[in-house]
């Protein structure tokens, strides 16, 4: 008789609206390491789910685009704070996940946290980058604005399963968005935990809904999904993308391509992705008395 | 006479004309004319100098030409208003009302002249037997800066002497403190003592600063009674200008509308060239309506202008420029 | 107005300042050659009469293009220091101003619109277009793009017949002031002064390959933004055909840009400046016989000022002046084709079948060439075509609203999302709905308005990517 308890061992489910619940479809797929060892189940979404899952993201874009740049800073400053809290948990599900050596996974998490806060400080920072005040030749007041496309699908790295989520769901909601994200298909386990770290953050429900299941079966569904706005191909299988950017081409997407190969997220990102998924809104007005 | 009214005279008083029921209720008192006034549309700067500006570049050419400058000599308000004005000056002025150029006899007529009160008694001798009006400044014209006893008497001076046409200022400086119950009486108790005389109602366009004011002291001028709203004195800079006078003429076009009655606008000041004077009637033509090219219910205040129009009408009948020693100077 | 006492004479621009020529040919490498294509007849469409043939591209036209631009990209243009390519885009700035007369008057030859909007709008824009862009060429490290901004390549650029200089010149000077070479595809029923435009290149000495300009249909356009040897598609057109494009690149790495249709959303609150109001529903919607991507085509009134600003605005358009695009006085020139007008016919009575009440302008339409007098439907409903679907001719729809939060609900009711207006007094108002407009941009008290420091393009189904200012480069840098 051994003295080590028997531990609990957690339920993965999905993220959908800030609620946690089992796929419509009740199915689940096991989630190995990368020794091929079972670490848990974890929810297989359906295109049902996804269409929930947009759902709640186009009902929490209204309010998270309105809020104050500042307010959102906050709130994605919250998140690496929580993250920080829970350095180890992520140690070790980042471990298991990618099978790296847990030094490298405690870079790639101290890297996740820090990421936050870099985007923290850009929400009230990109309109002053980016937007403008241009000087037309009339009798006018014009200024350009940036703002949030919408609602992006993301298809989440497949490798880097918390860095490079982070990496891409960041920037997208630092500005305004609200988005539906394929977890990696095999790595799925720390987008879930994430997801608990941004319910217990101040994210608003439905800002960010993390689906796991099958990447093949459910990016068609975001893709070709009339109230996604944009689509981050960041994790998308390399024979699916062709056929994701056609779907997206029916409603005039946004599309963010992918390198071929994952690029090295540790690398210090630039504004690229916050650009990604901005218009830009012009306004003029006459000025006269 | 003299003390600042508080309430506004109203139509039961039968001093102005009729308004319908819609407009009644607007005089009635100095807080109801006031949330009139300030309720009216506001006036985009930029958006109305840009349709002016592209009715600007209309291009008048041949017959309408022709047909333009006409109309424009038979709208002329043929004008002197100078300290140095004489009777010799008024009767050289009536002549060349009558005969425009006299070598062209079937040049129209312009459509009066306009002076002081003191030399109305000279140009109605002169212009006895014409259909030309004779319009007489009043109310201490230029700057209107007189007791309302004075005003009255000289308006009663002028219509005694003959005029027909009376062009009083308001009281800007009433105006533009909100006094507007002030300026309203004092309108209607010019049009009073105007008798049969028709009333144009100088708004001075170019010291009320902004176009909302122009158009609230249209609506003011109407309200009280004025056959005419006419733009400047001629004796502030800027006179007037297309702008200004746009936004006259959709005054008297929506005051028709919502009255039935016909009142007129005249500029007046700085229009000395058949191009402005054209300018001006492209103006009334897609604004206000065709049925406004009319001296009744357009003029020009002008006194230069004349001899451009002259000179114009020459070039397009003989084909080739003319120039100013081939039509008199008065 | 039919009572009317006052006719303005006729006063036409001369078409011999057009310069035409019988023939037109493309332009490739720097100089002008002969097509394969089946050549093209450029028809004029208030008379109906043809205007020139021109040459048009087959395939193997396409690949010397593409060919002849990677030359000037490899070898000379991609290489150029900023401030070289800045002078060229400058002096190209100049001879557009000194020939402005001439491709006024062509392009209201080849496009129908009226000499006032050429003269006026169009090819003065086109002038400031490449003033604005050549100053980039030097200083495109300061754009916020990073350090060394690198071009993309090689753009292929698919441009409409509404404003067919003005759109060459939004595609072709951010493109040569970020270091791009380029093939232009102009419209096929307007391609004349893009090829003036080519001679005026030559006058520049711009060097060969950098400029190229293939007249032809779609397919022509077709085969340039699938050729493999173009890095970059702009396009500016039907959402429908935006599309296709955007399918047609999936997969092959090519960047993309598109400006597309639109279903403007003008909103008139009752407090506005209703006189300019009816000034910028005019401008909004019969600006270019509505051959405008970013037209008021949606009036939107507050039910309680409805009557008035229906009955001040039908006055006004009343007075509109519909006839030969080269006459200084025309207001509304010519559909600029019969395909387009019948398009138009088929629209308008779908309002008639929908229940919508209809009003022309009483104004005299000629009885040759492509007209379509001033047209406004009241009673409108979100449901009806004419509501949701872009006409691209002079038809306004008129609905109402009730509160502000009905009318932003209204405005962005549609899949595209391209341009906005408000008007209105009061100025938290403004601010108000314009942070609600699902559009890329909004004209308060004003519309139709545009300037090459201002970026223009669509949210939605209205495109992607910007023209104009500093957010205009980044189509054409590689960030």
């Amino acid at each position: 008789m051994s003295d080590t308890r028997l531990a609990v061992a957690k339920t993965y489910k999905l993220f959908v609206g800030g609620a946690f619940p089992r796929s419509e479809s009740g199915r689940s797929y096991p989630v190995t390491d990368r020794k091929g060892r079972f670490l848990a189940n974890a929810a297989q979404a359906s295109r049902k789910d996804v269409r929930e899952a947009v759902a709640a993201a186009r009902k929490a874009f209204a309010p998270w685009s309105g809020a104050t740049a500042h307010n959102r800073g906050q709130v994605l400053y919250r998140v690496a704070e929580m993250l920080e809290a829970r350095r180890e948990e992520f140690v070790a599900e980042v471990t298991a996940a990618e099978g790296i050596p847990a030094k490298r996974a405690q870079v790639a998490v101290d890297a996740a946290i820090d990421r936050w806060v870099w985007y923290a400080g850009w929400t009230d920072k990109v309109a002053t980058v980016l937007g403008a005040a241009n000087p037309v030749s009339g009798p006018y007041f014009c200024f350009s604005v940036p703002e949030p496309t919408g609602v992006v699908g993301v298809l989440a790295p497949q490798s880097s399963a918390l860095l490079g989520l982070v990496s891409v769901v960041a920037p997208v909601i630092a500005t305004g968005n609200t988005c539906v994200v394929l977890a990696s298909e095999e790595r799925p386990l720390p987008a879930i935990t994430l997801a608990e770290v941004l319910a217990t953050s101040d994210v608003p429900g439905g800002v960010v809904n993390v689906l796991t299941g099958r990447t093949a079966e459910l990016a068609p569904w975001l893709a070709s999904h009339s109230d996604v706005n944009a689509l981050d191909l960041a994790g998308a299988p390399g024979e699916l993308r062709a056929d994701l950017e056609r779907s997206a081409a029916d409603t005039v997407k946004r599309v963010l391509r992918a390198p071929v190969t994952e690029p090295d997220w540790a690398r210090q990102p630039d504004i690229s992705r916050l650009r990604a998924f901005l218009e830009t809104k012009t306004v003029w007005h006459p000025t006269g008395i | 006479m003299g003390v600042p009214s508080t309430t506004v005279s109203t139509v039961a008083d039968g001093a102005g004309p009729a308004l319908p029921a819609s407009l009644a209720d607007t005089i009635r008192d100095d807080a109801a004319l006031r949330r009139f006034l300030h309720g009216l549309p506001g006036v985009d700067q930029v958006g109305l100098e840009q349709r002016v500006a592209g009715l600007a570049t209309r291009s008048i050419k041949k017959a309408a030409k022709l047909w333009a400058i006409d109309t424009a000599i038979r709208m002329v308000d043929l004008t002197t208003l100078e300290g140095a004005d004489t009777p010799g000056k008024v009767r050289s002025l009536c002549a060349k009302a009558r005969r425009p150029d006299p070598e062209r006899p079937e040049v129209p007529q312009v459509a009066a002249v306009c002076v002081y009160p003191d030399l109305v008694e000279v140009a109605v001798a002169e212009l006895a037997g014409t259909n030309i009006g004779i319009a007489s400044v009043a109310t201490a014209f230029p700057s209107g800066r007189a007791s309302r006893g004075v005003k009255l008497a000289d308006t009663r001076y002028a219509v005694a002497a003959g005029a027909t046409e009376v062009d009083m200022v308001i009281d800007r400086g009433a105006f533009l403190s909100g006094r507007y119950g002030e300026v309203f009486d004092e309108i209607v108790a010019v049009r009073q003592a105007c008798g049969e005389a028709h009333l144009k109602v100088i708004l001075e366009t170019g010291e009320l600063a902004t176009y909302d004011n122009v158009r609230r002291a249209s609506w003011l001028a109407l309200l009280a009674g004025a056959d005419f709203i006419k733009t400047s004195t001629g004796k502030v800079s800027p006179a007037a200008t297309l702008p200004v006078t746009h936004l006259m003429l959709q005054a008297v076009r929506d005051w028709r509308e919502q009255t039935g009655q016909v009142r007129g606008v005249k500029p007046a000041g700085g229009i000395r060239t058949t191009k402005d004077a054209i300018r001006y009637l492209v103006a009334v033509h897609e604004v206000a309506g065709p049925a406004w090219l009319h001296p009744d219910r357009f003029r020009f205040g002008a006194s230069s202008l004349l001899n451009d129009l002259l000179m114009q009408r020459r070039t397009q009948l003989e084909g080739h420029y003319s120039g100013p020693d081939y039509v008199t100077v008065d | 107005m039919t009572d009317n006492v006052w006719e303005y004479a006729p006063a036409p621009e001369s078409r011999e300042i057009a310069n035409l020529k019988p023939n037109y040919r493309m332009f490739v490498g720097g100089e002008f050659v002969d097509g394969t294509g089946e050549p093209l007849k450029s028809v004029n469409p208030a008379t109906e009469e043809v205007l020139a043939e021109v040459a048009t591209a087959a395939p193997s036209d396409v690949d010397r293009a593409v060919a002849a631009a990677r030359k000037a990209y490899d070898e000379l243009w991609g290489r150029m220091p900023g401030a070289e390519r800045a002078k060229y885009l400058f002096r190209i700035a100049r001879l557009i101003q000194e020939r402005s007369r001439e491709l006024a008057v062509l392009e209201s030859l080849d496009n129908g619109k009226p000499i006032k909007e050429s003269r006026d709008v169009d090819i003065p824009t086109a002038a400031a277009h490449f003033f604005h862009h050549a100053g980039w060429a030097d200083k495109l490290a300061y754009a916020g793009y990073g350090p060394e901004p690198r071009p993309v390549g090689v753009a292929g650029q698919v441009i409409p017949w509404n404003f067919p200089l003005l759109m060459a010149a939004w595609k072709i000077a951010p493109a040569l002031a970020c270091g791009n070479t380029l093939v232009l595809k102009p419209a096929e029923t307007t391609p004349l002064t893009a090829l003036v435009l080519a001679e005026i290149l030559q006058q520049a000495e711009l060097p060969p390959g950098v400029v190229n300009i293939l007249p032809g249909a779609g397919d022509v356009g077709a085969q340039l933004v699938q050729h493999s040897g173009i890095d970059k598609v702009a396009f500016t057109g039907s959402t429908e055909v935006g599309k296709e494009i955007q399918r047609s690149l999936a997969g092959t790495g090519k960047r993309l840009t598109l400006e597309l249709g639109g279903k403007a959303a003008n909103v008139v609150f009752d407090d506005a400046p209703l006189d300019q109001a009816v000034e910028g529903i005019v401008n909004g919607i019969f600006f270019n016989q509505g051959h405008v991507c970013c037209a008021g085509s949606r009036l939107l009134v507050q039910e309680s000022v409805a009557d008035e600003l229906l009955e001040k605005l039908r006055y006004r358009v009343s007075t509109l002046r519909l006839g030969d695009p080269l006459d200084k006085n025309t207001d509304v020139g010519a559909i600029n084709s019969k395909a387009q007008l019948e398009k138009i016919r088929e629209l308008t009575a779908s309002g008639d079948a929908e229940g919508a009440e209809r009003w022309t302008s009483p104004c005299p339409v000629p009885e040759k060439g492509f007209f379509f007098a001033p047209t406004v439907f009241s009673n409108v409903h979100q449901a009806m075509r004419i509501a949701r679907e872009e006409i691209f001719g002079p038809v306004l729809s008129v609905l109402t609203f009730r509160t502000p939060t009905e009318a932003v609900t209204k405005a962005n009711n549609t899949p595209y999302g391209l341009s906005a207006g408000v008007w209105t007094e009061k100025g938290s108002r403004i601010f108000w709905l314009a942070e609600r407009m699902r559009a890329g941009v909004v004209w308060a008290n004003t519309f139709n308005r545009f300037d090459p420091s201002a970026p223009f393009g669509g949210y939605q189904e209205s495109g992607f990517g910007r023209e104009g200012g500093r957010a205009g480069l980044e189509a054409y840098l590689d960030v």
